[in-house]
């Protein structure tokens, strides 16, 4: 896996595999700390001490599909090749959270790359689930839930082409206001989706985006 | 407090799609996309992107939808064309470079793509 979001794609695929209706990513970026953390955090089922305790093992799979069960293990390696580490914490019915650091400015470290991509694929995912995406660069955020745009949506689902594009335009946009606004350190133009620290700010009227 | 853009973009596109969505969701398009490890690992992602813009350019609408692995890692990315009364074709190892023509010939010319078929499922 060549980028960081491929990750993060196949660790939520294991989440709607174990059936959760709830998915939160933070991906954190931290300069002045040199770090890159990655938490995906489910209400799937859970798994218990036993099973934890094998998942970096490739040849070990709940699936019965195939043999293997990659994903873990290269998540791991990707990590470890960068100083960091890969922590999972799990409870049978108590859902999982997947905890991945990294050195940032580390050579090894891949890009975090199409993070649009990503989200949209689990967006779009057959398996319905809500997704909370949190993206931290210092002390801005862009962030969404995409059960406060369903509850915009009403009986229309995310799926729906327009909605798709729509999703699509938001996330982007987003993504490249928190990037630009961080590299000349200032706030962004006035209303889009960055916010300082979560806790300290006003919600627009729908809740759905948050800001300055 | 003011309010955004987008969020006002995302409140009138509801309002104009409400109207006819029953319609289409029971005669459209349903693309399905695999998106285990394997697919991931294959390029799925980037085939999916690459379908979201084909159906964008060529102006069709259609479901696209993603799913976990089914056991044929090796013949990922896997892409499902399902079109109301015809059966669900399964295409293989579908990189985004192949996407233009999967969409031009099966969605807009009515032609199945027959060296890439993996498997055809009819329904009951």
């Amino acid at each position: 896996m060549r980028q960081l979001s491929h990750h993060i794609l196949d660790i939520v695929e294991n989440s709607l595999e174990a059936g959760a209706s709830r998915v939160d990513i933070n991906v954190k970026e931290l300069p002045q700390e040199n770090l890159l953390s990655i938490q995906v955090c489910d209400n799937g089922r859970g798994m218990d001490a036993e099973t934890v305790a094998r998942l970096s093992d490739p040849f070990f799979t709940t699936r019965k599909t195939r043999h293997v069960g990659l994903g873990i293990p290269l998540f791991k390696a990707a990590a470890e090749r960068c100083n960091g580490r890969l922590t999972i914490t799990s409870q049978p019915s108590q859902g999982t959270q997947v905890m991945a650091e990294f050195e940032r400015d580390h050579i090894d470290r891949a890009p975090l790359g199409d993070i649009v991509g990503t989200l949209l694929a689990i967006i779009l995912a057959q398996r319905v689930c809500d997704l909370r995406y949190c993206h931290q660069v210092g002390d801005l955020c862009f962030e969404f839930d995409t059960a406060d745009i369903r509850r915009e949506l009403g009986d229309i689902p995310l799926t729906h082409p327009q909605v798709r594009d729509w999703l699509k335009r938001f996330i982007e946009e987003g993504e490249a206001e928190l990037h630009a606004t961080a590299q000349v350190g200032r706030p962004a133009s006035a209303g889009h989706v960055l916010c300082p620290q979560r806790s300290e700010l006003p919600s627009t009227e729908s809740g759905l985006i948050k800001r300055v | 407090m003011p309010k955004l853009k987008s969020l006002e973009e995302l409140r009138a596109l509801r309002d104009g799609v409400r109207a006819e969505i029953a319609t289409r969701t029971e005669t459209g398009t349903t693309i399905t996309i695999g998106m285990g490890t394997c697919g991931i690992a294959a390029g799925a992602r980037e085939t999916m992107q690459a379908v979201l813009r084909e159906l964008r350019a060529q102006d069709i609408e259609a479901h696209v939808a993603t799913v976990g692995c089914i056991g044929m890692c090796s013949a990922e990315p896997l892409v499902d064309i399902e079109q109301a009364g015809q059966p669900r074709i399964t295409y293989q190892n579908i990189t985004a470079d192949k996407v233009h023509r999967l969409i031009t010939e099966h969605l807009k010319n009515g032609r199945v793509v027959g060296d890439w078929v993996f498997g055809r499922l009819q329904k009951s």
